[in-house]
């Protein structure tokens, strides 16, 4: 019953949403918390009925319904649990159901927890249909569902403008990509008649050599430019710091861990397509090492502790697009993976943190909080380690699984390049994450002690921190490179690609662990050994800081470019050529007519019921000379 | 097969009209007389209503061509003649129609206050109206309907509008009335070209649609004539750049005017695309097919842009209208199957959703008489319930997945895409566009502080404006996740409509 797994979480939606107006956090969170248990104790349950099969025919599929029929087009409801979908749902549910117990208590003193509650079931309702859909159609139900839930939360707290603005610059943002994700479907179906993901492998496999490569790649460039709105990637990705206006559980669950991972997901679904285009491939991987190294820099200078993790989130979903785009697909879902694991959980520590600081989101105010906060400090400080990259914690296996699938990959001298900007990237990533941590947890506090009082956040959000932090820690296992258990079960559906090991492997290892433990050791030292370098440092590099924590001023080139002429023209179209031009033309004959009305000025009342009459009559008269008369 | 002969379409058709004049002959002088009245006239459309259903209920989904065929010879010696019945195309907007006309009964409860016995026999007067021009199978029973129609609806305009209501009405009804003229000369052409071809009078489209008319290229008769009738209806679609009638129209019509018009008379012009235009003229509309194509594109981005700056939430929607009747005229130009079943079903959501919008517009007007975006803001907070169901219609507007904007929007895009590639990606920004009118909107007036004092104390909506909005959501919903319901019996129809043009 894989319908299940999405039902359970609508239904929760439906209680909390329809009946829930009166119910605390705790009993809304409860109902919601339980429903994704329900699902991922479901999910797990198919995820072994999944690896008890035989190999080559994993896959669960069930029709719920019929959606769409017209003619001989046929679009039905198709569920489907294959190896890459499994851990997708797996994913989803399992850290899901760890944000949604943690929300229990973040939003305990929230005006409208059912609220809340409601949306985050919605989310994982839309997020499984994205992940088990059969077909493009309801790929793009729940891919879209998910934006609208995404908008919801993010303007969560509508009566806040600012919060408000930013939940509609990420839905049209995303509807921008969607554009590009619909006309991708639309070509698919001119090419292969069909929007079934098995039945266009099949048609493909079939049609091998003669389908149109040049079609095919614009397909695939469409559908990743569904994949830059959704996953943040340039020049799309200006949404998402602005999404972290949403509560911090939002930004754990649907901007970092799962939503803005379906592009990825979008692409290693259809990797067969995309392997038949190196032309889109190139573009894939180009735009997210561009992406990764581009927002990495941004997150050096933001001072907004959970800006810093959403420039941190697009440059990781950057690395992910850089290795499904060298057709590492395996490496893409690894890290998918690993990254759900530890920024969920430096999202939930940050959560933690403003929590305990009374909403205070600036680390320049912080400092010193890992005497109130052990349990969060030590975890974050955990979270940091993985995504620095440093052995054996998670980020470092798939991270560098992803640098040396770039280096190897058959882009030659281009693979070097690639593996040279996610290096650089990766020790800016662990330059900023260690400064993060620093600046909030050690040294001295930066804070007024008399008035505020920090403290560590209740059992019910620290224990999803315990679990995430282990999970940060082992997770990484799955992927261990030569023995990938990970590659070994998406075989099925990626196929066997991966690079080949050698001794280069260890040693590029070797260099960006190097890498990695400079960039951690750097920012401890500036940020904690030395402070007064950071005040040195902050004045002489004040322009290059300026530009960053404006972030290159992309949002004000786009309102330039975009926002401010179109609504310009939609004035002018308004207010000049509807008003003037076609209402002065329809009233210029209007006018003629009254004129020479005028004339006949003796007939003519101005009641509208005789000219209704006249009407009539005239109408009988040419009847009569239609009949009588000459034909025309 | 054996088709059950009864007159269960006049019944229908006019039904409304004869409850009208019980109404008028209704004491209403009375507070309680003017109860009685709205009840009366609730009741009466609810019947009207369940009656549609039974078109339903016995309709045959498989069946090729009209059913519950009625014809009765009116004058003779012209062939024109009461022909009337039901294909899987008007069934629905049958339905639409019958399904609207309670709605906006009950919405205008408290609304409207003065010549109640009027009002609602015009209602149900425009209702007959509106439902003989969809079951008629005689071209000039049509366009005695067509013409019947913009009677009721001016005077509702005219009498219960705002304060520029004259000139509103005046534009409606002139503008309408220079496009049929033109068709009703064509008419009276492909009338004779069938006499002088079969020897005898006829008005009936099943025979009409046997008319030969010469087709070479633009300056030929099949092409003009099929212009003259594109006119008329494009005018009433209303197709850029015809559409300047519409945003005065809505903007002063009652809420209940408004509703009906983007409800069920802007789908007359689609209708009559594809009942009379499109199966008369084949070759001239696959030679016009390109333009109309460009224009409804344009109409889609065009509406939407100028849609978005309106400081007026009624003009707004207006324009939106525009916008989204662009799509159903691409799809039928279109000729794709699936892009023509994606028109039908846009026809039916633009009812539900725009009409819904409407009601929604009016319940805001009705509580601070005024209908500026600027005047609004933070009302979320003060009216929770209209807030969730102002959400799900805009939801329902921006077409997606789920609801049932999105059926049709996907199937036209996705047909069209087959056809003219470029039209429809310029087609498709009206999905980003659409969203951004929208929200921005909705933004404005639903989120943010609370601004204006006035607003702080408004009621959220009452039990009856509820009931009002109920069906319109449940129909969203059911629309968007079971569209089969619906497809599966204007799908026969639509087969053979295509049929008709594709020779």
């Amino acid at each position: 019953m894989l319908a299940l797994i999405l039902a359970l979480p609508l239904v929760g939606f439906l209680i909390n949403g329809v009946f829930g107006r009166r119910f605390s956090a705790k009993i809304a969170g409860s109902i919601a918390s339980a429903a994704i248990l329900g699902a991922f104790v479901i999910s797990v349950s198919k995820f072994f009925e999944l690896y008890s099969m035989d190999e080559s025919s994993r896959v669960i599929e069930q029709v719920v319904f019929q959606w769409i029929t017209v003619g001989d087009f046929s679009l039905p409801f198709v569920l489907r649990l294959d190896p890459l979908s499994s851990i997708m749902t797996l994913v989803v549910t399992g850290v899901g159901f760890l944000i949604h117990v943690y929300s229990i208590g973040y939003m305990d003193h929230d005006r409208t927890p059912p609220k809340f509650f409601a949306y985050l079931n919605l989310f994982s309702f839309a997020m499984l249909a994205l992940v088990l859909g059969g077909n493009l159609p309801i790929m793009f139900l729940g891919w879209e569902g998910v934006g609208l839930c995404s908008y919801l939360l993010i303007g969560y707290w509508y009566e806040d403008d600012a919060k408000a603005s930013a939940g509609k610059k990420a839905f049209i943002v995303n509807r921008i990509g969607d554009l590009g994700f619909l006309v991708g479907i639309f070509t698919l179906f001119g090419l292969f008649g069909t929007l079934d993901f098995v039945a266009i492998k099949d048609v493909a496999a079939q049609n091998a050599t003669t389908v149109s490569i040049a079609t095919l790649t614009f397909a695939t460039v469409c559908l990743f430019i569904g994949a830059m709105g959704k996953s943040a990637q340039f020049p799309l990705y200006v949404w998402l710091p602005d999404a972290m206006a949403g509560p911090t559980p939002v930004s754990a669950l649907i901007h970092a861990a799962t939503m803005v991972t379906a592009g990825v997901y979008m692409i290693a679904r259809m990797n067969f397509l995309f392997a038949l285009c190196p032309t889109t491939l190139m573009i894939v991987s180009g735009v997210g090492a561009f992406t990764a190294l581009f927002a990495a820099t941004i997150a050096l200078a933001q001072n907004d502790i959970k800006k810093v993790l959403a420039y941190s989130t697009v440059s990781q979903l950057g690395y992910m697009f850089m290795a499904v785009g060298v057709g590492a697909y395996v490496a893409g879902v690894f890290h998918l993976v690993t990254h759900a694991f530890f920024k969920a959980l430096l999202f939930l520590g940050s959560g933690s943190v403003i929590h305990g600081m009374h909403e205070e989101q600036d680390i320049m105010k912080m400092g010193g909080l890992k005497k109130y906060m052990p349990k969060t400090f030590l975890t974050f400080a955990i979270g940091t380690i993985a995504i620095a990259g440093i052995p054996p914690f998670a980020g470092f296996f798939s991270k560098d699984e992803i640098l040396w699938n770039a280096f190897s990959s058959h882009h030659g001298l281009a693979g070097t390049a690639l593996w040279g900007v996610g290096a650089l990237t990766a020790f800016l990533t662990a330059f900023y994450m260690t400064r993060l941590t620093c600046l909030t947890f050690l040294g001295a506090p930066r804070f007024d002690a008399h008035h505020t009082h920090p403290h560590e956040s209740p059992n019910v959000m620290v224990v999803p921190l315990l679990i995430l932090a282990g999970l940060s820690m082992v997770g990484g296992f799955i992927g261990i490179p030569g023995h990938s258990w990970l590659a070994h079960w998406l075989t099925p559906v990626v196929g066997p690609h991966s690079a080949a090991h050698d001794s280069m492997e260890y040693i590029l290892m070797a260099v960006s662990v190097l890498i990695a433990a400079a960039g951690c050791g750097l920012a401890y030292f500036i940020f904690v050994a030395r402070p007064e370098i950071a005040a040195k440092s902050a004045k002489q590099l004040a322009a290059i800081r300026k530009v960053l924590s404006n972030k290159y001023y992309v949002d004000e080139a786009y309102d330039g470019l975009f926002v401010g002429p179109i609504k310009k023209l939609s004035v002018a179209l308004w207010k000049h050529f509807d008003v003037k031009v076609i209402d002065g033309l329809v009233l210029g004959v209007a006018r003629v007519s009254k004129a020479a009305g005028e004339i006949a000025r003796i007939a003519h009342t101005g009641e509208l019921q005789l000219y209704a009459v006249a009407v009539v009559f005239g109408l009988i008269a040419i009847l009569g000379y239609m009949i009588y008369g000459i034909n025309l | 097969m054996e088709l059950i002969s009864s007159s269960i379409v006049s019944l229908t058709v006019f039904l409304p009209l004869i409850f009208g004049l019980v109404l008028l002959a209704m004491p209403a002088d009375t507070e309680a007389g003017k109860k009685l009245l709205k009840t009366a006239a609730l009741a009466f459309s609810l019947v009207v209503f369940l009656v549609s259903l039974g078109l339903y209920g016995r309709f045959d989904a498989s069946y090729v061509g009209f059913q519950f065929v009625e014809s009765i010879p009116w004058i003779e010696s012209f062939g024109i003649s009461y022909s009337v019945g039901v294909d899987g195309i008007s069934l629905w907007l049958i339905i639409l129609t019958t399904f609207l006309t309670p709605i906006v009964i009950l919405g205008s409860w408290t609304a409207v206050e003065d010549k109640l016995k009027t009002y609602y026999f015009l209602i149900l007067a425009l209702e007959t109206g509106m439902l003989g021009a969809f079951v008629a199978l005689d071209v000039i029973l049509f366009y005695v309907f067509w013409e019947a129609m913009l009677i009721p609806m001016y005077l509702l305009i005219g009498v219960w509008g705002g304060k520029d209501r004259i000139y509103a009405s005046m534009k409606f009804f002139l503008y309408t009335l220079v496009g049929s003229l033109l068709m009703l000369i064509a008419i009276f052409y492909v009338m004779s070209q069938y006499k002088a071809q079969f020897g005898n009078y006829s008005s009936a489209i099943l025979e009409l649609y046997k008319v030969k008319t010469a087709f070479d290229g633009f300056w030929s008769p099949q092409t003009l004539l099929f212009l003259a009738f594109a006119l008329a209806f494009a005018i009433k679609v209303p197709l850029f750049p015809l559409h300047t009638w519409l945003p005065d129209a809505h903007v002063q019509a009652p809420t209940a005017g408004s509703v009906i018009l983007a409800g069920v008379l802007l789908k007359l012009g689609g209708y009559g695309f594809i009942r009379f235009a499109f199966p008369m003229f084949p070759q001239a509309v696959q030679y016009t097919a390109p333009v109309f194509i460009a224009l409804g594109s344009i109409a889609i981005v065009y509406g939407a842009w100028v849609a978005m700056i309106q400081p007026d939430i009624k003009k707004l929607v207006a324009y939106s209208s525009v916008s989204h009747m662009g799509y159903v005229m691409i799809g039928l130009f279109s000729l794709n199957h699936l892009a023509v079943a994606g028109s039908v079903y846009q026809m039916l959501n633009h009812g539900i959703s725009t009409g819904g919008l409407f009601l929604i517009v009016g319940m805001i007007y009705e509580r601070r008489h005024t209908r500026e975006i600027s005047e609004f803001g933070g009302i979320t907070r003060i009216m929770p319930i209209f807030a969730v169901i102002f959400m799900i219609v805009t939801l329902s507007s921006v077409a997606l997945p789920g609801t049932n904007g999105f059926v049709g929007e996907f199937l036209i895009l996705l047909g069209v895409y087959q056809v003219h590639k470029v039209w429809a990606i310029v087609a498709g920004t009206g999905v980003i566009f659409g969203a951004v009118y929208m929200l921005w909107m909705f933004q404005r007036v639903m989120f943010g502080p609370i601004r204006n004092e006035e607003n702080k104390n408004l009621k959220d909506l009452s039990l009856r404006e509820i009931i009002v909005m109920a069906p319109i959501v449940v129909a969203i919903f059911v629309m968007g996740v079971f569209p089969n319901i619906f497809i599966s019996k204007m799908d026969t129809s639509i087969k053979a409509f295509l049929a008709q043009i594709n020779v």
